[in-house]
Parts: structure tokens; C-alpha cells; sequence
């Protein structure tokens, strides 16, 4: 009795193995045909077999397309794989760069590395000798400083285009958004022409904090107008409601509602500017003894003593350069995947 | 206890009602107002104090200063003078400086394009979300980073491609080059540029993409579109403008760019329009060069260098902003 077979589940849309052959075929066409070409033409190395089995994808999955259902699904198909193909050559770069970086990088790693600074150690000195501490402790400080002067600045802007509102909002708002556009060295280049020449100041760490947060603030400031415009404006008006004033209401209501958006506005910022390096090379001097003081004396950094080994070009430094941008380059991953994490939470 | 027998009630004074805000709410709007113009403050400073320090060079070469080749300081390292008179101009890193912006445009937007549309509309949702960080990751990478790889990574396979190029393209005047020299070039360096780009112009095409009002996309579906013609017809004039406007951004930012150009590109003083020969230039890589041994009336010089690098970019980004604002009203 009890005997009654379950029908099996069925997935009719599911391509019968019939209907996958012209796939099969497709693929096979396409390595073979990639190694011909490879083999007997002028195409070689990586990107020349990417181009080439690409090419031959595209051929071969618009044929199947246009036989199967005509030249519309022919020409969708078509457009579709070249889309699909832009997308990964989008992607590739940073693979290829995350790749290199943790290759070569390894390499000149090692626990002096992080508890020695330079001054001791030329360029030719094994890797053992020397390490970049002087950097990270200039780059530390660098940004603590930039952050110190711009992030004030940056949420006034923006509170000044959301909840003021006031009369030159568009203005500053394009203003905000040009500044995001200056070149990081024209940054330098005026810290070091109001305040370095002529004044008898030389070169110091808070001169390159002073190039970093004109840098910063645009970022700051754009992403924090993005976080305080999701705030709700009936938190605005319950704040006002309640007799509190404007600035009760913003100081007590509207930041605490941001505050993980304005976190993660400022991480982005930080992230900007982390790995900067042509505004240190007028404001910082790059020393490399550690030198805690940013006010008295040349700053090392770590995008700095990258720039330096880089220039010098013996094999040694070359390891250093690749060492150190292990290092900022982890930074930088760090700080992003904070300021995501972050910036996924509810307001 | 009855409830005549209670105590007066003290009834409150009518509090005065007006409109004029309170002490502190003044005081927060002046403070926040002071903060809102510091934008404003620094984009006049940076003009002022490059435009003075630049001024005399400015006005003692004239317009010949962003048409002519040459680049000489009198002033020999050991600060003695040098028998000629200095000559400042700078027209071919100026040459240079478009030209190589034009080159990473050309290669970076179609590619940024395809990956806007790619995660907008093809890519399977488990995967967009990464796809998407990734990219804006690559937006937070460091000059220097791409400089380095540029230097070690792109530029023995770029050799090649700029090689099979001019074999099978060199009746092209602009893939003619006229000694064999291939590596840094401005096409490589175009390259890197194009690669640092990428994601600022596929976040600005993935923004106004989105913001494609949905009933159109399904009006095309319903009237029997395939994807692509849904998007030929609604989703590209759409976002037409965004594309421009966020190509324009990629332009400036590619101008303004320094390190990465400096490492992999070969800087010679003479306008050169060859973009596979190893030889050009750019504003910024200039200032670079010069600056370490530059001294007096050329530092002067490099500043003038910077302001029209400055106003150059801040050219090109006013026109992308207005173009991206006006975005988005168009389309079928």
C-alpha cells in the first residue's frame, strides 16, 4: 500500500546534454583555436591569449546564437560577451598589481624591517640591514595631523550644505567638488610656496599634513554631505519639536545618527591620502632617522622611502620599494575594508 | 482636602514668541558658515600664492611660456651663472600632458563602460557586490603603486603590444615612430594612466546608470527588447552624459597626475605626437625633474608650471561637473 513513488523533481528549462553540444564544441574551438594562434602568429604572452580566446569566444557564442534564435538573440549575445569581457579587463589590473605586490613584497619582509629605520643603512646594505620604521612612524603622524586639521573643516562643509543651507550652498558644493579634482601636486606645490619659501621654515612634517588635508577634504567632506542627507528630517523636527535649538538639535541628533557614516567618511579620506607622495616630495624633506617631532625637522614617510629606494635603483633598495608598499598597500586594504564594513550599517 | 483649598496656581509667563534665532543657534551658523567657505578659502589661496610666486616668469615670457619647447635655467647647480639667458616654456609637456590624458581616456572609457554595464546589469548579484569593492579599492590605490607596476609589470608587455602595433599600424601617422625606441612612451604611460581611470569612470557611469527609471527598462522588455537593445535604446541615452562627464573627471585626474607618469615615462623637451617612440612629457613630471636642483627665478618657473596645471584641471573639472549635473535627462 504504502508503496507510492515520489515523481522525481524535474527541471524541464534545464539545456538537455543535446542542447549543450554546440557548447562543448564552442569550447573546444576556442582552446584550440587560441593555441593556433598563439603558435603561428605574431600574438604571445598572457594578454595575447586572453585576446585571442576572447575574440574566439565572441565569434563562436554569437554564431551559436544567431543559428539558435535568430540575429537579434545573435546580436544580444554578442554584446553581452563584450560587455562580460570589459568587466574582467577592468578587474585584471588589480589581480595582476595585488598579485605582484604580495610576490615581490614577501620578499624584503622580516621583523627588523619594521623595528629599524634607515639611517644607518645604505642602499646596497642586505635586506637585513635597516627597515622603515622612521616611515611608518612619519606616515602615522602625517595622518594624524592631516585628519586633525581637515576632518573639523570637512564636517562644517558639510553640515554647512545640509543643514544650513545656506545662500552659496551650490557654490561651495562645486567648490567642494572642483577641490576633489586639484592635482595632488599642485597641493604641495602651494604649501611650498606660501609657507616654505620665504618664510625661513624648511621642510617638516606638519608642511606635508598641511598638503594632505587639502587633499582630505574633499573626500571627507563629499562623503560625510552623502551620510548627513540620508538622515532622516523628521529627526531634524523631532529635535526642534522638542524646543531644542538648531544647533542642540544637530549637535545632539543629526552627528550621533551619522556618526558610523562620518567614520567611514573619514577612513575614505585617510585612504586617500595614506599613500600620496608627490606632495611630500616639497613639504616633508624625507628623512631617515625617526623623528617624532612634526613641527622641527625633515619627516620620513612610507610613500617617501618608496619614492627613495625606487630612485636609487640598486636591487636591494628595489626589494625595500616593494617591501614597503606590502606594507601600504595593506594599510590601504585595511582601512577600506573598515570603512566598508562600517559604512554597511544601518544609519 | 477640598479643591478650593489648594494653593494658587502659579501660572507661567507666556513665553515670547519670535523668530529670531537664539545666541547659540548664531553662533553655530556663523561657525559652520566659516567652516562651509573653507573650500573657497584654499582654491583662492593656492591661485594667490602660485600666481605670485609665478608672476614675474609669467610676465617676462608671455604667452611664449605654454607654446615654446625649451626648458634651460641659467643658473648652473653650483649657482653660478650659465652663459645663456634662461628660457622657461612649456608647451611640450604641455603636448605631452593632453596628449597622454587623451591616450588613457581613449583606452579607459570604453573598458570602464562595458564594466558599468557589466555590474549594473549582467553581472549574478552573489558576485557584484565584490566585483564592485574591488574597483572602488582600486580607486584608493596609491600613485606610487601604479608607478611601481607600471615600471616592472606593464611596461615589458606593453613594449610588445606597442611593437605589434607599429608593425601592422604604422601607415597610421600616430603609430609611426621614427627610431625604434618603445619603451616609455607616452602609449605605455597612457596605459597606466587608463588603468588609474578606470574606476573613477565606471563609478560615475555606474551611478547614472542606475539611476535609469525602471518603468522605461521594463516598457523595453515588454515590447519584446533583447537585454542589449534594452539598453541601446534606454539605458545608453540615458547615461549618455554621464558617460561624458565621467570621462572628462578620468581626464582630469589623468592631467594632474605625477608619480605614476614620472616612473614610466621618458621626459624629453620637444613636442612629440609619435605615441609609441619613447619620449614626452608631462606638467607634472616636469615639476618632479626640475624641482631637486631647481633654484631661484626657476622654482618661480615651476610654480607658473603649476598654476596653469592647476586652472588646466580645474578647467576640465568645472565642465565634467556641469556635464554630470545635467545628466539624466534624456533617453527614450
Amino acid at each position: 500500500m504504502s508503496n507510492v513513488t515520489a515523481p522525481k523533481p524535474m527541471k524541464p528549462w534545464r539545456a538537455t546534454p543535446k542542447e549543450l553540444l554546440p557548447n562543448l564544441f564552442a569550447g573546444i574551438f576556442v582552446l584550440c583555436g587560441s593555441w593556433i594562434l598563439i603558435e603561428f602568429t605574431g600574438l604571445s604572452g598572457k594578454l595575447g591569449a586572453f585576446l585571442s580566446a576572447s575574440i574566439l569566444t565572441l565569434i563562436s557564442v554569437t554564431l551559436i546564437a544567431n543559428y539558435k534564435s535568430g540575429t537579434n538573440a545573435g546580436k544580444n549575445a554578442f554584446f553581452g560577451t563584450l560587455v562580460a569581457i570589459g568587466g574582467i579587463l577592468a578587474i585584471l589590473p588589480v589581480a595582476s598589481i595585488i598579485f605582484t605586490v604580495l610576490v615581490k613584497g614577501t620578499k624584503g619582509i622580516y621583523l627588523g624591517f619594521f623595528t629599524t629605520d634607515m639611517s644607518l643603512a645604505s642602499v646596497n646594505d642586505e635586506l637585513t640591514v635597516g627597515g622603515i620604521l622612521h616611515a611608518i612612524i612619519g606616515t602615522v603622524l602625517l595622518i594624524a595631523l592631516a585628519m586633525v586639521i581637515s576632518v573639523p573643516l570637512a564636517i562644517l562643509t558639510a553640515l554647512y550644505l545640509t543643514e544650513i543651507k545656506g545662500p552659496g550652498s551650490r557654490l561651495i558644493r562645486f567648490l567642494v567638488q572642483a577641490m576633489s579634482g586639484v592635482p595632488s601636486i599642485v597641493a604641495g606645490l602651494f604649501i611650498y610656496s606660501a609657507f616654505i619659501t620665504g618664510t625661513g621654515r624648511g621642510f617638516s612634517g606638519f608642511m606635508g599634513s598641511l598638503a594632505l588635508a587639502i587633499l582630505m577634504l574633499p573626500t571627507v567632506a563629499r562623503t560625510a554631505e552623502e551620510v548627513l542627507l540620508l538622515i532622516p528630517s523628521d529627526l531634524r523636527e523631532a529635535g526642534l519639536a522638542l524646543g531644542g535649538t538648531q544647533w542642540r538639535t544637530v549637535a545632539m541628533v543629526v552627528v550621533p545618527a551619522a556618526k558610523s557614516g562620518l567614520v567611514t567618511a573619514i577612513i575614505l579620506g585617510v585612504a586617500r591620502i595614506a599613500g600620496e607622495t608627490a606632495p611630500l616630495l616639497f613639504t616633508t624633506g624625507g628623512g631617515d632617522t625617526v623623528n617624532g617631532n612634526p613641527f622641527n625637522g625633515v619627516m620620513g614617510s612610507i610613500p617617501f622611502a618608496i619614492w627613495k629606494a625606487l630612485i636609487s635603483g640598486s636591487d636591494e633598495s628595489n626589494a625595500r620599494a616593494w617591501a614597503s608598499i606590502l606594507v601600504l598597500l595593506s594599510l590601504v586594504m585595511v582601512l577600506f575594508y573598515t570603512a566598508r564594513k562600517l559604512g554597511k550599517r544601518k544609519i | 482636602m477640598s479643591i478650593s483649598e489648594t494653593t494658587k496656581i502659579a501660572i507661567p509667563e507666556p513665553r515670547e514668541i519670535s523668530t529670531v534665532p537664539r545666541f547659540s543657534d548664531r553662533v553655530f551658523r556663523v561657525v559652520v558658515s566659516l567652516g562651509g567657505i573653507s573650500s573657497l578659502v584654499i582654491l583662492g589661496a593656492i591661485a594667490f600664492f602660485l600666481g605670485i610666486r609665478g608672476f614675474d616668469v609669467l610676465s617676462n615670457t608671455g604667452i611664449k611660456f605654454i607654446t615654446q619647447y625649451e626648458w634651460y635655467s641659467a643658473i648652473n647647480t653650483d649657482g653660478t651663472a650659465g652663459e645663456q639667458a634662461s628660457t622657461f616654456g612649456i608647451g611640450a609637456m604641455l603636448v605631452g600632458t593632453i596628449i597622454t590624458a587623451l591616450i588613457a581616456v581613449a583606452i579607459g572609457v570604453p573598458i570602464a563602460v562595458a564594466s558599468a554595464l557589466y555590474l549594473n546589469f549582467y553581472a549574478p548579484t552573489a558576485v557584484r557586490g565584490f566585483l564592485v569593492s574591488v574597483i572602488d579599492l582600486m580607486a584608493a590605490f596609491p600613485s606610487i603603486l601604479f608607478g611601481l607596476w607600471g615600471f616592472n609589470v606593464l611596461m615589458p608587455g606593453g613594449e610588445y603590444w606597442a611593437k605589434l602595433l607599429h608593425k601592422y599600424l604604422s601607415f597610421v601617422p600616430l603609430f609611426d615612430v621614427s627610431a625604434p625606441v618603445f619603451s616609455r612612451s607616452p602609449f605605455i604611460a597612457g596605459v597606466v594612466l587608463a588603468i588609474m581611470t578606470i574606476p573613477i569612470i565606471t563609478s560615475v557611469s555606474r551611478e547614472v546608470f542606475s539611476q535609469t527609471p525602471l518603468d522605461r527598462i521594463q516598457a523595453a522588455y515588454a515590447l519584446g527588447a533583447t537585454k542589449w537593445s534594452m539598453i541601446r535604446a534606454v539605458v545608453l541615452p540615458f547615461g549618455s552624459s554621464g558617460i561624458v562627464g565621467g570621462a572628462m573627471l578620468g581626464l582630469g585626474r589623468a592631467m594632474g597626475e605625477t608619480v605614476a607618469v614620472f616612473t614610466v615615462l621618458n621626459i624629453v623637451f620637444q613636442a612629440n605626437f609619435q605615441i609609441l617612440l619613447g619620449a614626452g612629457g608631462n606638467v607634472a613630471s616636469l615639476i618632479i625633474l626640475k624641482f631637486g636642483e631647481a633654484s631661484g627665478e626657476e622654482i618661480n618657473a615651476l610654480m607658473a608650471a603649476g598654476l596653469i596645471l592647476f586652472l588646466l584641471t580645474l578647467l576640465v573639472n568645472t565642465v565634467a561637473d556641469l556635464i554630470v549635473n545635467r545628466s539624466g535627462r534624456k533617453g527614450r
